[in-house]
């Protein structure tokens, strides 16, 4: 069941569109900021109050990679793993959070503490390598700046 | 004549990288282009902007101007006609609409809303990455001061001109940015781009004329309705006008973002700009303008950086915003970082695109890993053609084909090397 709060902020959103259907992306974004994820009850739930098949809904959310089908832990790490990111040192980068975190990309640590996901261009590459944690972005990382960064997310 | 040193797009845009209010906006002349648009007819406004020169600032560099005069105008056209601005910036080594977003919203308001009296069109979305939190918030803020000092809404600044303008918060996929793939992901679908023709001046988001372009595009607009085409083909050094945002990325000493007249050289960007290379490093090449552009080298940086000269020289000037390869970093792994990216990044749609991608990355993995073969490079070269233009549904594996077949051309020795040497000789051994 979607609760009052979240079908109150869909709801707003539908006079910005011609069709309901449009809306959907916006819906599974408002269901994710509120539960962390977007479970298949949640998807039968939007489904519904857009009316569209759930199955429809399914495809469009399959698609895209900021839409978690998955729980994930209470901070999203987003490396950035592009080019310009690279070059300056992503895969160091990388082998340090993965080392650090005791997990690899996609998975989230034992303690719900941390997801480690990769992430395309930040659009930021004038001060790589970077990566965002939740809704933060972060720049000219090295190993030991990053571990700081961590800190303030418990 | 106004100096060539004019900075139209980032005049705003402050140093402690706050965004201007749209009283600050209106100060320097902010809203003055929309007035002036609202006055005059929609054709003279398209006919001012096709004077300007202005091309799309996204990649292919598309004639503004025309772009709008294929869109269906007067009492018969399909309503309602929609204004998309693809903020969607994810062209890796791209960060030019960032800034313009985070910067200086109203200008990205204002251009859209010009675009809109232009075409006669009701309604725009800002289709902005989801990743843009900071954009996000300062165009919620910059979207509620328009419409309360009524530059958006119904009958803008006391004209029959009405416009709404919407933010669309997208969640994810790089394929987004190509502009019928992003028409889809507005209407709640799965991005998959569509079949060209028809193109969306006729029948483009919910089947209705639209006209989408770059950010950094419509934020050019503005400058054009209030300063003259005259004045805006005289920033640049070159036919096509205004002045460019150039970005480096990479070893250089100061990576970064300059507003430049349109041509300015590779090697003033390069040198000047963003002072050289870091101590110790020597230059390789670069991407002219984001991962899929061919490579250039030594040779070409005395070429000017827009649309017609950087094709000259064999690749594409795309958004101008370069990513520099340096002597201490390997080719063969920069090309394999890139392929990777368009290979998950493909939608899986056409067989040149998700076949030939997967194809070349896993053979440039072997390569870099010490598992070349002899025959590898001819089917790389084999790839790149299979992938080109023609072959597929949109631009994407042209695009992821383009750093291919340059790096093929201009570092085969270091490909070879992997080969014959088994290893990647920029990797402690």
């Amino acid at each position: 069941m979607l609760t009052p709060e979240e079908r109150e902020e869909i709801e707003a959103e539908l006079p910005h569109y011609p069709t309901k259907r449009a809306v959907c992306i916006d819906a599974m974004k408002i269901v994710q900021r509120h539960r962390g994820w977007v479970s298949p009850e949640s998807i039968r739930d939007i489904a519904e109050l857009l009316d569209i098949s759930a199955s429809e809904l399914e495809s469009t959310a399959s698609f895209y990679n900021l839409i978690h089908r998955k729980p994930v832990g209470r901070h999203v790490i987003w490396l950035c793993n592009s080019v310009s990111c690279w070059i300056m040192g992503h895969d160091r980068l990388r082998e340090h959070l993965t080392k650090k975190l005791q997990i690899q990309p996609g998975e989230t640590t034992p303690d719900d503490r941390f997801t480690l996901l990769p992430i395309v261009c930040l659009g930021c590459c004038d001060h790589a390598p970077a990566m965002m944690v939740g809704d933060d972005l972060h720049l000219d990382l090295d190993p030991a700046k990053t571990d700081q960064v961590l800190e303030g997310y418990k | 004549m106004t100096p060539i040193t004019e900075k139209p797009l980032t005049q705003n845009i402050r140093a402690d990288g706050g965004p201007v209010d749209v009283a600050g906006y209106e100060r320097t002349g902010g809203y003055q282009g929309l007035r002036k648009a609202v006055g005059v007819t929609p054709r003279e406004v398209v006919d001012l902007v096709k004077e300007s020169n202005l091309r799309g600032r996204g990649g292919a560099g598309f004639p503004t101007g025309m772009k709008w005069s294929f869109v269906p105008v007067g009492p018969d056209a399909p309503h309602p006609k929609y204004i998309v601005a693809n903020a969607d910036e994810m062209e890796p080594g791209t960060f030019k609409d960032r800034l313009l977003v985070e910067g200086d919203p109203h200008q990205l308001i204002e251009g859209m809303a010009i675009a809109g009296r232009a075409v006669e069109a009701d309604v725009g979305y800002i289709f902005l990455r989801g990743e843009y939190v900071l954009g996000a918030k300062r165009l919620r803020q910059a979207l509620a001061e328009a419409y309360a000092k009524g530059y958006l809404g119904k009958n803008i600044a006391g004209s029959d001109y009405s416009f709404d303008l919407y933010l669309h918060l997208s969640a994810g996929r790089y394929i987004c940015g190509e502009e019928t793939a992003l028409l889809n992901a507005l209407e709640g679908k799965r991005a998959n781009p569509r079949a060209k023709p028809p193109f969306p001046g006729v029948s483009g988001l919910f089947g209705k004329p639209t006209v989408i372009q770059n950010v950094e595009t419509f934020c050019n607009v503005p400058h054009i309705l209030r300063n003259g085409a005259a004045w805006f083909r005289g920033l640049s050094h070159g036919r096509d006008g205004g002045t460019k945002l150039y970005g480096v990325s990479g070893k250089v000493k100061r990576p970064g973002l300059w507003e430049l007249p349109m041509g300015t050289t590779i090697r003033e960007i390069l040198e000047e700009h963003a002072g050289g290379m870091r101590d110790g490093l020597k230059f390789r090449g670069l991407l002219p303008g984001g991962a899929s552009t061919d490579f250039l080298v030594e040779q070409h940086l005395d070429t000017p950086m827009d649309f017609t000269e950087v094709q000259k020289a064999g690749s594409r000037m795309g958004t101008g915003t370069m990513i520099v390869l340096d002597d201490q970093t390997c080719p063969v792994g920069m090309v394999w970082n890139l392929e990777q990216f368009f290979a998950q990044e493909s939608c899986g749609w056409c067989t040149p695109c998700w076949s030939g991608l997967s194809w070349a990355t896993k053979i440039l993995s072997a390569i870099e890993n010490g598992q070349g073969q002899p025959g590898h490079l001819d089917k790389l070269a084999f790839q790149a053609k299979f992938m080109g233009p023609g072959n597929t549904f949109c631009a994407l594996a042209p695009g992821a084909a383009e750093p291919l077949q340059s790096a093929l051309k201009y570092f085969r020795e270091d490909f070879e090397r992997h080969i014959r040497e088994k290893r990647c000789p920029w990797r402690p051994s």
